[in-house]
């Protein structure tokens, strides 16, 4: 099966074609953050005041890379495991985020976040650093420099490979794509 | 300690970089034997990724893990200069900065949680052995995978079957979270401390050899064969390569007890040994 190519920001509309299974390639802008910077923006979002990035249709990428060599956009920036983020993902879907990647089991409290805000979850290919690296283009830090691999990144990719695993019809391709190949 | 330094420097950017043949060995093999159209594409962009790391010096993976040394040290090796362990951070340090690799590691796991900014301190295990050389062996060991660990003391009772059970349902627990398909370190007897070690011994084994115990080595085979009957398949998109390889490590175990424990690797099974 191709792979469908999607662009980011996301519309509802966009997110309802997609289902779980799907391999997409992502072109455009997306935001990443991992721990301490959803600690952050779920602390910020708690005290009512505005984030340092508008999560409006947006794309968040769990990641923390290895610094760029010289003449690099970034380095080695594969995903990293999804869950530890599980806690503060409804929040960030309420505040219009569309689609996260990462890798690894979703909580069922973060599956019925993504029915209900219309919303999808995408898993890269865990240990791909160097391949995914190559298709990312830009990068430059937008929020909380001090993070250092863990600050909010702006990436413009072009054809960066994921797979819908979670959609938001609460289909789970862990759950099933396993059913098909066990014995 | 200047020439310990040297090596460990060398050694932490080579294994970062470069996948050991073992490993991508059994990779290829795996694209050819998948029966899941999805997982033979994670396979391939996996292939792809090793060639493109080694191409133009970009890690395999952005988690360029905990530093771990087993080292076994010659009794007739005399270390000037400073310890095995200040050599062997020192190496960390240097391996760390130069080859762009991530720092991972912070001050203490619950208050400050502050990055150490050079990867330090390593976790380091030494045995003393009898001659004159000294053997490194060194694997960047991903937090990912590490998570999805586990030791359990068993009972003697348990028996083979409990053994085996125990093991596959940790990793079918795991799932997808430790980027499969893994490979298995699995400890079996000793004490609480000691069989996490050998679980983690097993993972720095040439990956796919056999145990020299032809039991053993049939056990490893039946366990694998279980976790890849689970279906999960590649980054756990479901297809038959759940698991590259079981590495069983055993030892001696008290009347009492069947202590037993399993670490997981990724894909990127990094560990590279030298003799100085």
């Amino acid at each position: 099966m191709e792979p469908k190519k999607i662009q980011a920001p996301l519309t509802d509309e966009d997110v309802m074609n997609l289902k779980s299974g799907d391999n997409v390639l992502i072109n455009g802008v997306i935001y990443t953050a991992r721990d301490a910077a959803h600690k952050k923006l779920v602390e910020l979002m708690d005290k009512g005041e505005s984030l340092p990035i508008d999560l409006k249709g947006q794309f968040i990428f769990y990641v923390g890379p290895t610094p760029a060599k010289p003449g690099q956009a970034i380095g080695s920036a594969g995903p990293t495991t999804s869950g530890r983020m599980d806690a503060y993902t409804p929040q960030m879907l309420e505040q219009g985020m569309k689609a996260c990647i990462g890798k690894g089991l979703r909580s069922q409290v973060v599956k019925d976040a993504l029915k209900k805000h219309k919303g999808i979850y995408l898993a890269a290919v865990g240990g791909a650093g160097a391949l995914l690296s190559k298709k990312i283009k830009k990068c430059e830090v937008v929020a909380y420099p001090e993070l250092g691999a863990e600050a909010i990144h702006r990436l413009e990719v072009e054809d960066f490979p994921a797979t819908v695993v979670n959609d938001a019809y609460g289909n789970d391709l862990y759950t099933e794509g396993a059913k098909e190949y066990a014995r | 300690m200047s020439t310990i330094s040297d090596h460990v420097a060398e050694m932490c950017e080579e294994a970062n970089i470069y996948l050991g043949e073992d490993v991508f060995g059994l990779l290829k093999e795996a694209l050819e034997t998948e029966e899941s159209p999805t997982g033979k594409e994670v396979l391939k962009q996996l292939i792809e990724n090793v060639e493109i790391a080694r191409d133009e010096q970009i890690p395999i993976c952005q988690d360029t893990g905990f530093a771990v040394f087993f080292v076994e040290w010659g009794q007739e090796v005399h270390l000037t200069g400073g310890s095995l362990e200040e050599a062997i951070n020192a190496g960390v340090k240097r391996g760390y900065d130069e080859g762009y690799l991530r720092k991972s590691i912070v001050t203490d796991p619950l208050y400050d949680r502050k990055n150490t900014g050079d990867n330090t301190p390593a976790v380091i295990y030494t045995d003393l052995v009898p001659g004159d050389k000294v053997k490194i062996s060194f694997a960047p060991k991903g937090g990912g995978s590490e998570n999805m660990s586990a030791v359990k003391m068993l009972k003697p009772s348990d028996g083979e079957a409990g053994f085996i059970d125990f093991v596959v349902n940790h990793v079918k627990a795991a799932g997808p979270n430790p980027c499969p398909p893994i490979v298995v370190g699995v400890g079996i007897g000793g004490t609480f401390d000691k069989v996490a070690v050998q679980a983690k011994k097993a993972l720095f084994r040439h990956v796919g050899k056999s145990h020299p115990d032809s039991r053993f080595a049939k056990l490893e085979k039946t366990i694998k064969d279980k976790i890849n009957d689970l279906g999960v398949g590649p980054q756990g998109f479901g297809g038959r390569t759940f698991a590259l390889a079981v590495h069983i490590e055993d030892y001696p175990s008290h009347i009492a007890s069947m202590a037993a424990a399993v670490n997981i690797n990724c894909h990127a099974c990094r560990h590279l040994e030298r003799i100085i």
